[in-house]
C-alpha cells in the first residue's frame, strides 16, 4: 500500500479541471499546469526510488477486497517508464510556453491546449502504472482522447485530414483491445495482469495463442509496428511542433511497454519470439527506407521513429534478460531523444519558416546554436560513440550476439545497416539545410514546377476544364482560384524558401530563451544518460530480472495470495 | 462455458456490417460503421459474461449463483461511455471537414498521391521533391470556397 501511486494520474486530471477553470487567465494556467507536472516528475523519482529499494509498489483502489479492485501498480520498469515520460512531457510544456502555445500560430486556440495536455500526460501515467487490462484500455483512451484533440487544434484543412486516418486507425484499434478484453475475460474470469499470470498459463495452447495474437495486434498498431505504422508518418507531422514532440517520444512507447508487459507476465510460456523478430526486422528496415526517401525533415524523423521501434521489439523478441535490458534503456534514450529532435524542429521551423530540405539551406550559420541543437540529438540517434544511443544499441546487439540463432543474427545485422541508414538520413539532413547556402536552396527551388501544376494529379477530385475547375461537385473560376492562391501565400509564405525570406526580413532574429532552454534541457537529459549508462544499466538489469522472475510483480500486488 | 448463440450471431453480424461501412469513402458511413462495430463488441460482452441471470444487487437479490456476472456489464458502460464521446468527436471532424471541403470523404494519403503521380508521369524515383510538393497541396482550393462556399 503505497498512497504515492495513483498521484501521477490524479494531480494531472486535478490540474487539467483546475487548468480549464482559468482560461481566461494564462499566467495562473501556465502556472497550475507547470506546477502538476513538476510534482509528478518529483512523484515519479520517489516511486522509482522505493520500486528499486522495496520492491514493486501497489495500491488497490476502492478499498474492495483484494482480486476485486482496480490496482495500480509501479515496479522498476513502470516506475522509470513514469519518470521518463514526466520529465519528457514537462520540457515539451516550458517549450510549447516559450511558444506561446502557439503565438505564431493564429488557428490554435490557447485555453484548451493546457488542460488537454495535462489529460495526456494522466493517461500516460495511468497506462505505466494500470495493473490490470481493463484499466489499461481506459488509459489507452484517456490518452487518445486527449491526442485527437491536440493533433486537431485549429481544425485546419491538414490536420482534418491527418487527424481522420489517426482517428479511425485508433478507434478501430481500441475496439480489436475490447473484443480482447472480451475473450481474456471470457477464457479466464479475470482482468487483473497478476491473476492471469497464473490462469492464462492453466489455458489450452490454442487458446493463449489466441489471447496473445490479438492482444499483440492491438498493442502493435499503438506502437506502430511494421505492417501496422502505416498511419504514423501521415498523421504526426501536420501538428504543432510541440504536439508532435510529445506524441513521437510517448504514445508508440506505451505501447512497447504494453508489449513488454503482457509477453512477461501473460504470456511467459511462449514468447513467439520468431514472429516478433521478423516484425522487428521489417520495422527496423521498411522504416529507415522511408526515411531516407522524404525530403520533409518532419517526415523523415517520423520515419526514423517507426524504425526504430524496431529496436525495442528486438530486445523484447529476445526474450532473454539482456534482451529485455536493452529494450528497457533503448525505450528511455529514445523517448528523450525523439522528443528532443521533433522540439529542434520547432525552432527551425520559427527560424527559417520551413522544415523542407527543398526550402532550407545555410541554417549553420545562420543560427550555430540551432546546428549544435540538431547536431547533438542527431548523432545520438544514428548511435555515433559515446552517446546513449550508441550504448543501447550495444546493449541490444549483445543480447542478439549472446542468443545466436540465425534469425537474431540476422537482426543483428540489420540493426547495424539501420543504425547507418539513419546516419545517412541525418546527415544529408545536416548539409542540406544546414550546410548549403541558401542561395542554392533558392535556385533548386526556382527549377520546381508550380505545385498548382501538380495539384489534379495529385488529387482525383479536382479535374479542370480551361477557365473552370472543378473540386468535388463545386465549381471554381480560375481567377477565384489565383485569388485563393494569392491569399494563402500572403498568409503563410510557405512557397518561399529561406532565400526569400531572409530577403524580405520577415524571420525572427531571435528564438525565444525558454524554447530553447526547453530544449537544450531535454538535449542534456539525454546525454545524462549517457553519463549514468553504467548505473542504469545495472537498473535495466534488475528490472529485466524482475519481468522474467514475474514473482515480485504477482506476489506483491496479490499479497492476500488469491491467484 | 456455454456462450449463447443469438448473441454471438449478432455480434458476428453487427461487426460483420461496422466492418463493411469502415472501408466505405465517406466519413459519415465510416462512423456508422464504427457505431455498429463498438455495439456489436459491447454484445461480445454479454457473450464472455456467461448464461445471464438476476440483477446483481448485492443484499436485495437471490443467492450470487443465480446473479448474472456484474463485471462485464460495468465494463460495457464504460465502453459505451468512451464511444459516445468518440462519436460525438467524430461528428464534429466530418463537420469540418464538410465545411473545408465541401464533402467528407476521407481524403488521399499523401504518400500514395505522390506514388501515384509518379507511376503516372513515369518518372525514375525523384520522390526527394515530389513528397515535399505534396506535403502542401493542402488547402489550395480552400479560401475559395470559404468566399464562395458550394451549395
Amino acid at each position: 500500500m503505497n498512497a504515492l501511486v495513483p498521484l501521477p494520474v490524479i494531480l494531472p486530471l486535478l490540474g487539467a479541471g483546475l487548468a480549464l477553470m482559468l482560461s481566461r487567465r494564462q499566467a495562473l494556467q501556465r502556472a497550475v499546469s507547470t506546477t502538476t507536472l513538476v510534482a509528478v516528475v518529483v512523484i515519479a523519482s520517489i516511486l522509482l526510488y522505493q520500486a528499486d529499494r522495496n520492491g514493486p509498489q501497489v495500491i488497490w483502489i476502492g478499498g474492495w477486497p483484494e482480486p476485486l479492485g482496480i490496482s495500480l501498480v509501479a515496479d522498476r520498469v513502470s516506475a522509470m517508464m513514469l519518470l521518463v515520460s514526466a520529465v519528457v512531457t514537462l520540457g515539451v510544456l516550458v517549450y510549447s510556453i516559450g511558444q506561446g502555445m502557439t503565438g505564431d500560430d493564429r488557428d490554435t486556440p490557447l485555453t484548451i491546449y493546457h488542460p488537454t495536455y495535462l489529460v495526456l500526460a494522466a493517461g500516460v501515467g495511468n497506462a505505466f502504472l494500470a495493473g490490470d487490462l481493463f484499466n489499461l484500455f481506459v488509459s489507452f483512451e484517456i490518452l487518445l482522447f486527449a491526442s485527437y484533440v491536440l493533433l486537431t487544434l485549429g481544425g485546419t484543412g491538414s490536420r482534418i485530414r491527418a487527424g481522420t486516418i489517426y482517428v479511425v486507425v485508433n478507434i478501430v484499434s481500441s475496439m480489436l483491445f475490447l473484443i480482447s478484453i472480451a475473450a481474456v475475460y471470457a477464457a479466464t474470469g479475470s482482468l487483473n495482469l497478476a491473476q492471469l499470470a497464473g490462469r492464462i498459463a492453466e489455458l489450452p495452447d490454442s487458446v493463449s495463442l489466441v489471447l496473445q495474437l490479438l492482444l499483440l495486434t492491438t498493442f502493435s498498431i499503438k506502437a506502430a509496428v511494421f505492417p501496422l505504422s502505416f498511419w504514423l508518418p501521415d498523421s504526426y507531422p501536420t501538428a504543432p511542433a510541440p504536439v508532435t514532440a510529445v506524441f513521437a517520444g510517448l504514445l508508440t512507447k506505451v505501447g512497447v511497454y504494453a508489449i513488454m508487459r503482457i509477453q512477461t507476465l501473460l504470456f511467459a510460456d511462449s514468447p513467439l519470439s520468431d514472429l516478433l523478430l521478423w516484425a522487428a526486422l521489417l520495422t527496423m528496415l521498411v522504416g529507415i527506407l522511408g526515411a531516407i526517401a522524404q525530403s520533409d525533415i518532419k517526415r523523415m524523423l517520423s520515419f526514423t521513429l517507426v524504425s526504430h521501434i524496431g529496436f525495442m521489439l528486438f530486445g523484447i523478441g529476445l526474450g532473454t534478460a539482456a534482451g529485455f535490458s536493452g529494450a528497457i534503456f533503448y525505450v528511455a534514450h529514445h523517448i528523450t531523444i525523439q522528443t528532443a529532435l521533433f522540439l529542434v524542429l520547432g525552432l527551425v521551423e520559427r527560424r527559417a519558416g520551413s522544415t523542407s530540405l527543398l526550402r532550407l539551406g545555410g541554417l549553420a550559420r545562420l543560427a550555430p546554436l540551432l546546428g549544435v541543437l540538431f547536431f547533438v540529438p542527431a548523432m545520438n540517434l544514428a548511435g555515433i560513440p559515446p552517446m546513449s544511443g550508441f550504448l543501447g544499441k550495444v546493449g541490444l546487439l549483445e543480447a542478439g550476439l549472446q542468443v545466436g540463432s540465425p534469425l537474431a543474427l540476422a537482426l543483428v545485422g540489420s540493426s547495424v545497416l539501420t543504425s547507418l541508414l539513419t546516419l545517412y538520413a541525418v546527415a544529408k539532413t545536416w548539409s542540406v539545410a544546414f550546410w548549403r547556402t541558401p542561395e542554392q536552396a533558392h535556385e533548386m527551388a526556382q527549377a520546381l514546377p508550380e505545385p498548382d501544376e501538380r495539384r489534379p494529379l495529385l488529387d482525383p477530385e479536382v479535374v479542370r476544364h480551361g477557365d473552370h475547375v472543378h473540386v468535388g461537385t463545386a465549381t471554381y473560376g480560375r481567377r477565384e482560384l489565383d485569388e485563393a492562391r494569392s491569399i494563402r501565400d500572403e498568409e503563410d509564405g510557405t512557397n518561399r524558401d529561406l532565400h526569400q525570406l531572409l530577403q524580405a526580413g520577415e524571420l525572427p532574429d531571435t528564438l525565444p530563451r525558454t524554447m530553447v532552454g526547453a530544449t537544450g534541457g531535454l538535449i542534456a537529459f539525454s546525454l545524462g544518460l549517457t553519463l549514468v549508462a553504467g548505473p542504469m544499466f545495472g537498473f535495466t538489469d534488475r528490472a529485466a530480472a524482475d519481468m522474467l522472475e514475474r514473482d515480485p510483480y504477482i506476489s506483491s500486488v496479490l499479497s492476500g495470495g488469491a491467484r | 462455458m456455454t456462450a449463447d448463440l443469438t448473441l454471438i450471431s449478432t455480434a458476428s453480424v453487427m461487426i460483420g456490417c461496422g466492418v463493411y461501412l469502415i472501408l466505405e469513402r465517406s466519413l459519415t458511413r465510416v462512423l456508422v460503421g464504427l457505431v455498429l462495430l463498438s455495439n456489436g463488441v459491447n454484445v461480445l460482452f454479454l457473450v464472455a459474461s456467461g448464461p445471464a441471470g438476476r440483477a446483481p444487487i448485492v443484499g436485495l437479490s437471490p443467492p450470487p449463483a443465480t446473479m448474472s456476472d456484474p463485471l462485464p456489464q460495468a465494463l460495457v458502460l464504460t465502453a459505451i461511455v468512451i464511444t459516445l464521446g468518440t462519436t460525438a468527436f467524430l461528428l464534429a471532424m466530418a463537420y469540418r471537414s464538410w465545411q473545408l471541403t465541401g464533402h467528407d470523404d476521407v481524403q488521399d494519403d499523401v504518400e500514395d498521391a505522390a506514388i501515384r503521380r509518379l507511376a503516372a508521369a513515369d518518372e525514375a524515383s525523384d520522390s526527394y521533391d515530389l513528397s515535399q510538393r505534396a506535403g502542401d497541396e493542402d488547402d489550395l482550393v480552400e479560401p475559395a470556397q470559404e468566399e464562395g462556399r458550394p451549395r
